[in-house]
């Protein structure tokens, strides 16, 4: 980890090449991330990733997080390590929710607008309900991520735009709702029993 | 593609072969295409080869590999959702049960990730107790990898002399936790109980009988025509390719990349450990069983080192906002008590904050990610599972190869479905 003296340094750097590229950076519990701008994410891990003396280049974790009802809402982390200094650094780009105020996840699919197809941007992949929360995809930079990135796809309905193919990976295709959400239900399903069955048929 | 044995292995139409030679059928030109036709077949979700339940979608032309897609989500079982709905000290048996092979595994990257946010730090023997067990762990978890593997390239023999040693290793795990599998034995500050008498012993004779058994594993795999013939130069993936993918653990090191958190990073008892990291020079389906048998030997001398120099004092932090008090205070102490009763009914609440603790799994980097949003449930907490993104380097495994080969790379890549789907 850079103590928080280099992680501020970092953010010097990169505010040179990519300025506004980072918002703030936070040092908590002896862990150092920069939140960037969602936009201008890709600029700040090819940065990490290529810029000499530093070189994060090895990408450990890429998972996501619902932080309701804090907005922006949805924060997308990508571990970052660099294995010549043992160092990590986690970089977060914290998104906001597009979904209407009141608009149940449930509903995304099932919305009147969904037909509309892509009304809030073209370059979204066919198929995805407009309203989600966008960001640009890491595959090309970081071949590991596909998957992860279709595992956030998965679960919170975050679209990763470039993403080679981003379908359900771990839910049924024809799965509706975004399950990780904070404001998804944990309840389960009614188990259908012998003697229960004639009700939920 | 002219041999008929060839033919009658890849199960082609058997009219054929019994189609005597001049005749009109032999004569018939669509009989060379057959070889190129691109066949799409399916394997599993159930078959015993893949290792849990993985379904392997496979374009074949002939009996070579040209595409393959493995298919997941099988055995998803929405832990990381339930989570969010369980005290803190109440997820620990759900993650034990993602990755059933490694559970102690699971327990420490969570339960190190909430000491973290709670800035809570374990006493010495919790340590060294934790490593002890996280390295037996391991050689269970690498025994069932070798016992499996094995059979499915037919070395039936080996699944029970690894069993048999695996047995032993659950014994070990019985005495001490009371549990042959997902014991619960780690907590939030520590371990639940001290090791019982006569288990210091019994481990000592474990650890010290274990290199010998492996040397044994070495001699019937090792001048192994048969093995050898199917796992040297198999399943190839550069060193460079493997770290873009993110892969990380035995499959890593077998490509020379000596690569391991326990050295890299600076947690449990490791620091003072004394053992080396096996690494292969190819980074062929040989190199990854060389180098995790040869992590079995090391396991067992760290698990020697933590029972040498096994330190005396509590097992379990003294902090009562966070860790049950011993169950003898309960009689006596009003205090206690209390602190019981609401760490049973409430559970603690954690301040505001997010940590990404990683360990080394018998896999890989095994990572935990906790998110806490004040109240006494975890708001997030997920894992980062070697398995989920190793199966994202099989088909570079397995592409360009034979359907046999791809079948060795799956059980070298040993991947557990439990661990992939969550």
């Amino acid at each position: 980890m850079p103590d928080a003296p280099g992680l501020e340094l970092i953010r010097g750097e990169i505010d040179r090449d990519h300025p506004g590229a980072v918002l703030a950076t936070s040092y908590d519990r002896a862990q150092a991330a920069l939140i960037a701008d969602p936009a201008q994410i890709l600029d700040v891990l090819d940065w990490l990733k290529e810029q000499p003396g530093h070189r994060y280049d090895f990408l450990s974790s890429l998972h996501a997080a619902d932080y309701l009802p804090n907005q922006p809402r949805f924060g997308v982390h990508y571990e970052l390590i660099n294995r010549d200094r043992v160092e990590r650094i986690r970089v977060k780009a914290m998104l906001e929710d597009a979904t209407p105020a009141g608009g149940a996840d449930l509903g995304d699919h099932h919305s009147p607008n969904a037909s509309g197809g892509g009304a809030k941007s073209g370059s979204g992949p066919a198929g995805h309900a407009p309203g989600l929360p966008e960001i640009d995809s890491c595959v090309e930079l970081f071949p590991t991520a596909n998957a992860q990135e279709r595992e956030v796809f998965d679960f919170f309905g975050i679209v990763f735009r470039g993403h080679p193919n981003l379908t359900r990976i771990l839910l049924p295709d024809d799965y509706v709702g975004w399950p990780q959400r904070r404001d998804f239900p944990v309840g389960g399903e009614p188990v259908t029993f012998t003697y229960s069955e004639q009700r939920y048929d | 593609m002219t041999e008929p044995n060839r033919e009658a292995e890849m199960g082609m139409s058997t009219d054929l072969l019994e189609t005597p030679p001049g005749s009109a059928l032999a004569e018939y030109d669509g009989a060379d295409d057959l070889d190129r036709e691109i066949m799409t077949i399916n394997i599993g979700p159930h078959h015993p080869a893949t290792h849990g339940v993985l379904r392997l979608v496979v374009d074949l032309e002939g009996e070579l590999v040209r595409e393959l897609r493995p298919v997941i989500g099988y055995v998803h079982t929405g832990i990381e959702k339930s989570c969010e709905d369980k005290s803190y000290w109440k997820v620990i048996p759900f993650v034990e049960r993602m990755d059933y092979v490694s559970y102690f595994f699971q327990m420490e990257a969570y339960c190190g990730a909430v000491e973290r946010l709670i800035d809570l730090e374990i006493p010495p023997r919790a340590k060294y107790l934790r490593t002890l067990f996280l390295e037996l762990n391991r050689i269970h978890s690498h025994l069932v990898w070798l016992g499996t593997t094995a059979l499915d390239l037919g070395a039936i023999s080996m699944l029970w002399y690894c069993f048999r040693e695996r047995d032993k290793i659950l014994d070990l795990f019985e005495m001490a936790t009371g549990q042959r599998m997902h014991t619960r034995y780690f907590q939030v500050g520590g371990v639940i109980e001290d090791i019982p008498l006569g288990f210091e012993a019994k481990c000592r004779a474990f650890a010290e009988e274990m290199p010998i058994r492996v040397g044994q594993y070495q001699d019937l795999l090792d001048r192994n025509e048969v093995f050898l013939s199917r796992t040297k130069g198999t399943g190839i993936v550069s060193r460079e390719r493997l770290l873009e993918l993110g892969v990380t653990g035995p499959l890593l090191r077998a490509a020379g990349d000596p690569w391991d958190l326990r050295k890299a990073f600076d947690y449990l008892a490791y620091p003072e450990m004394d053992f080396k990291i096996p690494v292969g020079t190819v980074g062929d389906n040989y190199d990854r069983y060389r180098v995790r048998v040869a992590e079995m030997v090391e396991s067992a001398r760290i698990v020697e080192q933590c029972l040498d120099a096994l330190p005396e004092g509590p097992f379990i932090a003294d902090d009562r906002k966070y860790v049950l008090p011993p169950r003898s205070e309960l009689s006596t102490s009003m205090e206690s008590l209390i602190h019981h009763f609401k760490l049973v009914t409430e559970g603690y609440r954690v301040a505001p904050g997010e940590v990404y603790y990683s360990i080394e799994g018998p896999r890989g980097e095994l990572g935990c990610f906790v998110l806490a949003d004040g109240s006494a449930k975890p708001a997030r907490v997920h894992y980062r599972d070697p398995s989920f993104v190793n199966l994202q380097a099989f088909r570079e495994m397995a592409v360009g190869g034979y359907v046999a080969d791809m079948i060795a790379s799956l059980g070298m890549l040993d991947p557990i479905l439990g661990g992939v789907d969550r």
